[in-house]
């Protein structure tokens, strides 16, 4: 796992070896093993790199024998060594172990259309001198960034945005537009990026570049027909099981050992489960708890330890962890985030780096692919309450769903129809799934200043999402529907960015996910809807593939999705002031006017409700994270500034870390 | 009559027109239809009535028809100090 970056120059002018450097040093928490830079006349790749694979031979970027192919290459074709068999058979010598010299002769035996065989996470570029091109692909879920800009003569890419910043002609700017997208569906619709001019190569597509032209297509698809409906649960069930341990044992793939983390929730549970059963690797496990017992999990994690018996490490989170942290957060996220849930995920890399592990192994993907999100359940009780949109007894399984949500409990049939979004016009939109969250989230825009709003006034981010949308997709079933959504927008733009690959390079940690392994993917897109969420039984197919692995308590739990305190790690309520200088300063008039991008007043009423102790709900706490994470970008990555941790004077964060 | 249209606007200003005009507010404006105030929202405004006025809001006055306009918050106000009285 590693860093890459690199500039194709149009104009075809010599590629600048200072430039290359300037570039790959910001990227070094992604590589600090070793670092390269190669220069071939119009195009220069760099590379920083954390060894995992043949930790001797594999140093990028690398060359094939005939100086006709280079890459640099950050990821993992897990699948290497039968690719390897493979390529031998066709005559391919190799000089090294790495997947990085696989790639490269898959691309030389198959060209662009090697990616189809690849089971893996990436994203690489290869240049081709021979066709004077260069090939960039990034893997099917997007779980390895690949961002790019083009200015004047030239075209860089990068593994993340400060390297492209390193460059002296690429322009720092918010790109509203996109902001206005993060504040409706939490991350910008690819390409866009936070930043104007900047673009993500997307998941699942490739590119080529060549005379200054772009060519970018998509080479997989999520589809979720045929429903093969007539195969038994037993069927199906052996099938997972089959393919989610052969996935997790490609995963172990590595020369370095691999950790895994345990939340204490089923899917972490599942990985953790099948290395302990299924392969001869050593198990640690890391996990992260909470001062805040809201948020904590312990439990169900020292239960798992237990059945495991793993070698297992805890980081504890606090209040004042995460504030103080959180400007370290942003500048790896590089993009606003609605919820400190990245943060923990921060010292939780850290703890497994201490520990001197470089690789771990999560249960991220599971939701989407298996069906387990709470939104789903949600979809399905939307779609049974409107069909007796008057019963008074459907809409209370709506808080059925939600115990944890205190607020939710004491409502009335009527303010729950007006909150879960049940009206004829919703239940036709295509995106009647995630209406609630976004509509939710869509508030949060009353913040923005009356410039941006201006310029705002004729976006409309839900018409450009369905203009996105795949043609067959109004031909799913609603559950794959929302499945797809959520697979395609929420998971790459947070879950698997801001929340995890940014916050495990962070502390130089490869993360990888066997139910993202693209045939776990694949296969669960064919599964019946039943199986996966069988009544309000989420993740069906799974807990019954998986039941004898996993203890019932576990099975059996009620679902927790992974949160963390949000405006209580900025704001003390009982000192009624901030904890830390820079959410003073951040949010202080002078610099919310200078941004121009959000309403001082607007703020400042939002500060005093939440010293005050007044602000208890979602849109409240969201709307604080999301000003606050947006200013730190532009202060640290636009500005060009770094913030201060320093707690305030009145700030208990002295006494207690 | 007027201190409790005051003071009810002066809480919804506060609590939940961040960045809104309190002015552009009309007496008879929905909040669900304008989408000022979310499900906490709702026991926000509960709490304040329940604090401000000393009465109590059972279970089944949690409806629109009682909180969803500073209108009927009025009217509810006064027909719950009525009862008090």
């Amino acid at each position: 796992m590693c860093g890459i970056a690199g500039i194709i120059r149009s104009d075809l002018a010599p590629v600048e070896q200072s430039e290359l450097q300037a570039m790959i040093e910001t990227l070094n928490h992604r590589g600090p093993d070793a670092s390269g830079i190669s220069t071939f006349g119009f195009v220069g790749f760099a590379h920083s790199r954390l060894s995992i694979v043949d930790l001797a031979g594999g140093l990028q970027p690398m060359q094939t024998p005939d100086g006709l192919l280079t890459i640099t290459f950050n990821g993992e074709i897990f699948n290497h060594i039968e690719l390897r068999a493979h390529l031998k058979n066709k005559g391919y010598e190799f000089r090294t172990h790495s997947d990085t010299e696989v790639i490269l002769h898959m691309y030389a035996e198959y060209g662009p259309e090697c990616v189809q065989h690849f089971n893996g996470q990436w994203a690489f570029a290869i240049h081709d001198r021979k066709r004077q091109e260069v090939f960039l692909s990034r893997d099917r879920m997007g779980i390895r960034p690949l961002v790019y800009t083009q200015t004047q003569g030239r075209l860089s890419f990068a593994s993340e945005v400060k390297a492209l910043f390193a460059l002296p002609d690429v322009k720092r700017e918010v790109d509203l537009k996109s902001l206005n997208e993060l504040f409706t569906f939490w991350s910008p619709l690819p390409p866009r990026t936070f930043f104007a001019g900047v673009n993500e190569l997307p998941p699942a597509h490739s590119m080529i570049v060549k005379n200054g032209q772009v060519k970018i297509w998509q080479y997989w698809h999520l589809d979720y027909q045929p429903n093969e409906e007539s195969r038994s649960l037993d069927d199906w069930a052996d099938e997972l099981r089959e393919l989610l341990i052969n996935a997790t044992q490609l995963r172990l793939r590595a020369d370095v050992s691999v950790g895994a983390y345990l939340s204490g929730g089923l899917d972490s549970s599942v990985t953790a489960a099948i290395i302990r059963n299924y392969t001869n690797a050593p198990l640690n496990t890391f996990s992260v708890n909470f001062n805040d017992k809201d948020y904590d999990e312990s439990s169900y994690q020292q239960e798992m330890i237990r059945e495991l018996g793993t070698d297992h490490q805890t980081v504890c989170c606090s209040y004042e962890d995460i504030g103080r942290i959180f400007p370290t957060v942003i500048q790896h996220t590089e993009k606003p985030v609605l919820r400190t849930a990245p943060a923990p995920m921060y010292l939780l890399s850290k703890l497994v780096r201490d520990s001197q592990f470089k690789v771990v192994m999560t249960g991220e993907g599971a939701d989407e692919v298996l069906g387990g999100y709470d939104l789903f359940k949600e979809t399905k009780i939307r779609r049974f309450w409107s069909r007796q949109p008057d019963s008074a007894i459907r809409p209370l399984l709506l808080k059925r769903l939600y115990p944890y949500m205190k607020n939710l409990q004491a409502q009335s049939p009527a303010y729950l129809k007006a909150f879960f979004k049940i009206r004829q016009d919703e239940l036709d939109s295509p995106f009647f799934s995630h209406l609630p969250r976004w509509d939710l989230t869509s508030k949060l825009k009353s913040f923005f200043s009356n410039d941006v709003k201006q310029q705002l006034v004729n976006q409309d981010p839900l018409a450009d999402f369905e203009s996105q949308l795949p043609q067959q997709f109004s031909e799913w079933p609603s559950f794959c529907q929302a499945q797809y959504l959520e697979s395609i927008n929420l998971m790459p733009g947070y879950i698997l960015s801001s929340q995890g690959d940014r916050m495990a390079m962070g502390n130089s940690i490869e993360g990888r996910f066997p139910f993202l392994d693209y045939r776990v993917v694949e296969f669960a897109s064919r599964v019946p809807v039943r199986f996966k969420m069988n009544g309000l039984n989420e993740k069906y197919l799974l807990k019954y593939a998986m039941r004898d692995l996993i203890p019932e308590s576990i099975r059996k739990r009620p679902k927790q999705p992974y949160r963390a305190p949000d405006a209580h790690s900025f704001i003390d309520t009982e000192t009624q002031s901030a904890r830390f200088e820079y959410v003073n300063h951040l949010l202080s008039a002078e610099k919310l006017q200078d941004n121009g991008l959000f309403q001082p007043e607007a703020v400042q009423r939002l500060v005093k409700k939440m010293e005050q102790g007044r602000a208890i709900g979602t849109r409240d706490n969201m709307a604080l994270v999301g000003i606050l994470s947006t200013q730190l970008l532009v202060e640290q990555m636009i500005h060009g500034q770094t913030v201060s941790t320093n707690p305030t004077r009145h700030s208990s964060a002295i006494s207690l870390t | 009559m007027n201190s409790i249209q005051n003071d009810v606007r002066n809480f919804v200003a506060d609590n939940f027109l961040f960045g809104e005009d309190p002015a552009a507010l009309h007496n008879d404006d929905s909040f669900l239809e304008t989408g000022i105030i979310d499900s906490t929202g709702v026991l926000e405004l509960v709490a304040f009535i329940e604090d401000h006025y000393s009465v109590e809001v059972d279970d089944d006055e949690l409806i629109p028809e009682n909180l969803d306009s500073i209108d009927r918050l009025i009217a509810f106000i006064e027909s719950k100090l009525k009862e008090l009285a």
